[in-house]
Order: structure tokens, then sequence, then C-alpha cells
């Protein structure tokens, strides 16, 4: 039960997918300006991972290890298609601003990631959680780069304002440059470096 | 007065001869001198390993390497002993930058004092020499202040986490950062600027002399990008009163040409620096005063400084020979007298730790760097001063600009050498 328990937690923390193993990055950069975005980016990246995590395991036993990686594409892009669609039905304004980056989550190096390196090899069950974890922890990340760069650039959280007028009025100004896309890859590095420091042993050179 | 002082010291102690007055002060000095040393010695052991304060270590090793000489020396390999350190090095670069930032100085008090309503003296009319620096004074000496009390307390911080010696690099960077910025930037806007570059621009990468960016240029690009109302336009260049931060609308030379006007100011008011701009780079003059401190002390290179100035100089007779617009047919000199070009040129472009460190490494860097400044300010309106882009683009290719340099040198040579092999067989 444990085990299971660590497929979902550890991808939060040691093996994240964005801040260790750096993968999903260009998404990060694109839909974090804002927290909402970001959120439904993170939760439509959960579903597919997760689902796609099980469908390609149940069928693991049946795919040709030759056309693996179309069998793969042809479940992602069905996952990314339904949920693009849903999106478009139930929270127009969202998937405006998301654009084609909800298109592009076929293209997110996690999902295949997680099908190649985990799926392929284990049962379902694991599978999905496998991909419930890594989802989470990508969302994870999502939210808390989103968080600061929503809160110091545009001075809200989800749309609502949350810097006081009177901060205004004494001089405060939004920051101008955390919007900029540049600024998402900063925050990351950032958090990368807090977490690094943290746990000594994830630094490939130990010895100062 | 001193009479009647060596008169009395004579008088209570007869034995003393009379030049004792003299060599009793020198002692004095030395009493304190001695007495201070004792006081460190004494409260040295808190500081070191095991220490109540070795958390403290860091912080008490610079302060004590202010106060006196330290007395180490290196043990063992074969060193380099010269007389020029990083400490005197860095306080070279701050006695050039004198100039410019007491020009700065007197040019913001001038500039209020052309244009305010409510200065003290009549409108329009010139307010005294000393009123105008004074004026100045006060008004740079809150940002020096914030910039150095930040950028110092970061680096010491850091120092202190990674059980490093504090380094002197930052003396020179928060210098130059207030020197960069318009003078009504708000403080703590300059607060965060100064942690941005210090952090991100330079302890991330390993702090001084491993940072990749100008950290000076890193913070006024933060300004420049994160609160352009206060960074460019015609409002932010000159003072309206001594304490807020209101300020009078003036435009700069640059910002007029972007906007597809003449520049109001003449080329010798340009030259000279009373100008409106950033608070201590308008001044062509007191910037080449510190040029030539600079290069004659060696601490910059011309390379860099002559190339950068060619670069700029070629371009803009490019732009010239092109003509399309007003901005174009601009005699080239013009782009020396205007903006950031001369500071960035003598004081950024030369910043050894991010230039290129080849010789002929150095000769590109600079040519690009004028070549790219000359050619952002002349082609997009949008950045105004090209210099402070240009120089952090190069900053990022100067690693590249050095690999390639070496990796031809290495050619070439291997060449030679198998010509010389060659015919040694045949």
């Amino acid at each position: 039960m444990s085990n299971l328990k660590k497929l979902v937690i550890e991808p939060l923390r040691k093996t994240n997918p964005v801040t260790v193993l750096v993968l999903g990055i260009c998404s990060c950069l694109a839909v974090t300006a804002q927290l909402k975005p970001a959120l439904v980016m993170g939760a439509s990246v959960t579903i597919v991972t997760a689902l796609s995590n099980l469908i390609i395991s149940l069928l693991r036993k049946g795919i040709p290890s030759r056309i693996r990686i179309i069998v793969q594409l042809v479940v992602v892009a069905t996952l990314v298609i339904m949920i693009d669609q849903f999106l478009k039905a139930f929270a127009y304004e969202v998937s405006k601003q998301l654009s084609v980056y909800v298109g592009l989550i076929i293209t997110n190096c996690i999902i295949m990631g997680r099908l190649e390196a985990f799926a392929l090899s284990h049962g379902p069950g694991e599978s999905f959680l496998d991909g419930l974890g890594n989802g989470f922890g990508y969302s994870l990340i999502l939210i808390i780069v989103a968080f600061f760069r929503e809160l110091l650039g545009s001075g809200t959280l989800l749309g609502y304002q949350v810097i006081p007028q009177s901060f205004y009025e004494a001089g405060y100004q939004n920051n101008g440059l955390i919007i900029l896309p540049p600024m998402a890859l900063i925050v990351v590095g950032i958090i990368i470096w807090i977490q690094r420091t943290r746990n000594p042993e994830m630094q490939e050179n130990n010895q100062n | 007065m001193t009479q009647q002082h060596h008169k009395s010291n004579y008088r209570q102690k007869p034995n003393d001869s009379f030049i004792a007055p003299k060599k009793r002060h020198e002692g004095r000095l030395k009493d304190h001198i001695s007495s201070l040393r004792r006081y460190v010695d004494n409260i040295k052991p808190n500081f070191v390993e095991g220490g109540r304060f070795a958390w403290l270590q860091s912080t008490f090793e610079a302060f004590e390497s202010f106060l006196f000489v330290p007395d180490t020396t290196t043990k063992r390999g074969c060193q380099i002993r010269d007389a020029v350190d990083l400490k005197r090095a860095m306080i070279t670069v701050v006695i050039a930058l004198a100039p410019a930032m007491l020009f700065g100085m007197w040019n913001i008090g001038f500039q209020t004092s052309l244009h305010a309503t409510d200065w003290p003296y009549e409108l329009g009319t010139v307010a005294s020499w000393w009123y105008c620096l004074w004026f100045g004074f006060l008004r740079m000496l809150p940002m020096l202040a914030v910039s150095y009390i930040v950028g110092l307390g970061i680096e010491f911080t850091f120092a202190q986490i990674r059980h490093h010696e504090v380094n002197e690099g930052f003396l020179v960077t928060g210098f130059l950062i207030p020197m960069i910025v318009p003078v009504t930037t708000p403080l703590w806007q300059l607060a965060l600027a100064t942690a941005f570059a210090v952090i991100i621009g330079k302890e991330a990468f390993g702090g001084t002399g491993m940072n990749f960016l100008n950290p000076a240029l890193v913070a006024r690009a933060f300004l420049f990008f994160a609160y352009p109302t206060r960074m460019s336009g015609d409002n932010v260049w000159i003072a309206a009163d001594l304490w807020g931060t209101d300020a009078i609308t003036s435009a700069t030379p640059l910002a007029e040409l972007a906007a597809g006007i003449q520049p109001s100011a003449s080329a010798l008011d340009m030259f000279i620096g009373t100008i409106p701009g950033s608070s201590c780079e308008t001044s062509v003059i007191a910037i080449l005063l510190g040029a030539i401190i600079l290069l004659l002390t060696g601490i910059a290179s011309w390379r860099i400084m002559f190339s950068v100035i060619v670069g700029g100089g070629l371009m803009g007779l490019l732009f010239n020979a092109i003509g399309a617009n007003a901005y174009m047919q601009l005699p080239f000199y013009y782009h020396y007298l205007m903006g950031g070009f001369m500071f960035g040129a003598v004081f950024m472009a030369t910043d050894p730790v991010t230039a290129a460190q080849t010789n002929t490494g150095k000769w590109i860097y600079g040519l690009l760097i004028g070549i790219f400044a000359v050619m952002l300010r002349v082609i997009n309106p949008a950045y105004p001063e090209g210099m402070m882009l240009s120089i952090l683009l190069m900053n990022c290719f100067a690693p590249l600009i050095d690999h390639c340099v070496v990796a031809r040198n290495i050619k070439m040579r291997q060449k030679r050498a198998l010509v010389k092999q060659k015919t040694t067989v045949l």
C-alpha cells in the first residue's frame, strides 16, 4: 500500500517532472501568467497523463514494440481532443486564454515520458496512480509559478484584486517583468534552487 | 592655540624636549591603532570555528581585512604577485567613476533649477553651483545608501551561508546602480532591482567573478522591463523637489529622436552633459576623465573601449549612407554624445568578468556592442536606449566568442605543426 502511495506522493517532491526531470517547461512558461489558466492546464494534463497511462498499460501486452509510439500518440491525441472539446463547451473563456496550449498537451514530454518509462512495464492500477502523481507534480509547480506571477504582475489572484488600492496610492506598482515569459523560467529556477538546497542528495556534485 | 597647547605641555613636563608634543601625538595615534588591533584580536575567538558567533565568520573577516591589511600569505604553489588585487582594482574604478558622479549630482540640481517652479531661486535663473551640487547630493545619497545596504546585505548573507569570504565585487556595482537609473526612481524599486541583480544575476551563478551578466545592468534592465513608466518616457528624468518622486516633463535627446524630432540640445551641451538623462551618465567629459584613469592604471581594456566606439561609429556611418529617415541622417558622432553610450563603453562593456577574455575576442565583443547599440536605437523606437540591451546581449555571447577564438588558435597552431612535421619528414 505504501508503495502505491509513493507513486502519487513522490512526483510532488523528489521526482517532480518539472523541477527534477525538467520536462514540460514550455507550457509552464506559456500558461502561468495567471492562476486560472494554470489551474485548468494542470487539471487537463493530470487527466491526460492518468488516463493515457491507464489505457496504454491495459494495451501494453498487445502493442508491437515497433509501432508503440504511434499507438501512444493516438491514445494521447484522442484524450487531448476530448479535453479540448470539453473546455470549449463548458469553459469557453479559459479555453480561449489557453488557445493552442491545450492542443499542445499532446507534445508535453511528461506524458510520453511516463508512457515510455512506466506504463509500458507496469500494471494498470500502478500506471494510473503514477500518471495521477506526475500530473499533480506538474500542476503543483504550475500553480506556484502562476501564483507569484499573477500576484506580483497583476496584483490579483484568480482575477480578484488582492493587493489593496491603498498600496497603489502609496506608490506601489505592478511588476511588468514578471508577466513576461522569461520570468516563468526564473521562478522555476528559484524553485529548483530551493529544492536542491533543501535536499543535498539531489545535487550531482556534492563537494564545494 | 597650538602654541598654548605646546606651552602647557611643556610646563607640565619640563623634561620633554621641544619636539615632544608631535611625537606624543604620533604615539597616541599608534596607541589607538594598537588598541583597535587588540580589540579585534580579543573578539576574534568568538568568530572562529566553535566560537559563539562562528556563523558570522565571513562578516568578521570582511571587517577585519577592511581595518587591517591581512598578514596571511600564500604557502604553496607558484602565484603571480602583483600590487593590484581585487580591492585595489575596485577602488580604482570607484575613483574613475567619481567625476561622472560629481557632475551627475550637479546636473540633477541644475536640471531641476531650470524647470522647477518652487525652486528656492527665481525660475530660469541658474542656481548657484554649490546649491545644485548639494541638491543632487541629497538626491543621490539615499539611492546610494539603498543600493549598498541591500546589495551588501545579500552579499554578506550569501558569503555567510556558503562560508566564503566576502568579496569586494559589489563596491563598484553598488556605486554604478544609482548612476544609471533616472533620479526619480522610487527607492523600493531600486532596492528590488538591486536584490534581483545580486541574487539572480550574480549569486545564482556563484558570486563575484562567476556572473556572466553585468549586475548593474541587470538591475537597470529589471527596472526597465518591470516598471517601464518609471524608466522611460518624458516624465522621469528631472526631480521636481527634494524629497518626492514627482518629476518634471522633459525629453532626453534619445526620446526626442525616437519620437521623430531633432534633439533640442546642442552637441556641445550633450558633450558637457547639461541635458536630462539617467542621473550620472550625461556628461561625456566626466566619463572621458574616468576613462583616462582606467586606461592609465590598466584596469580596463583599451581594446574594448576603442572597439565599442569604432563599432558604434561604423553603424552610424552606415545609417548615414542609407539615410531613410531623420534619425538615420543624424551625424554619427551624436550617438556618442547621447544617452549612455559612452558610459556603457567605458564602465560597463569593460567589466573584466563579463567581457570577452581573449584579445581578438575583445575586438569582436566591443565592435558588436557598438553596432547593436546604435542599431537598436535607430531601428527600434520601443527601446530608445540600445546600449544596455546590447551590452547584456554581448555578455551572453562573450564565452562563445572566446571559445571560438581559442579553438581557431589551436587549429592554426596544429596546422603549422603539421606543415613543419611534413617538411622535416621530406
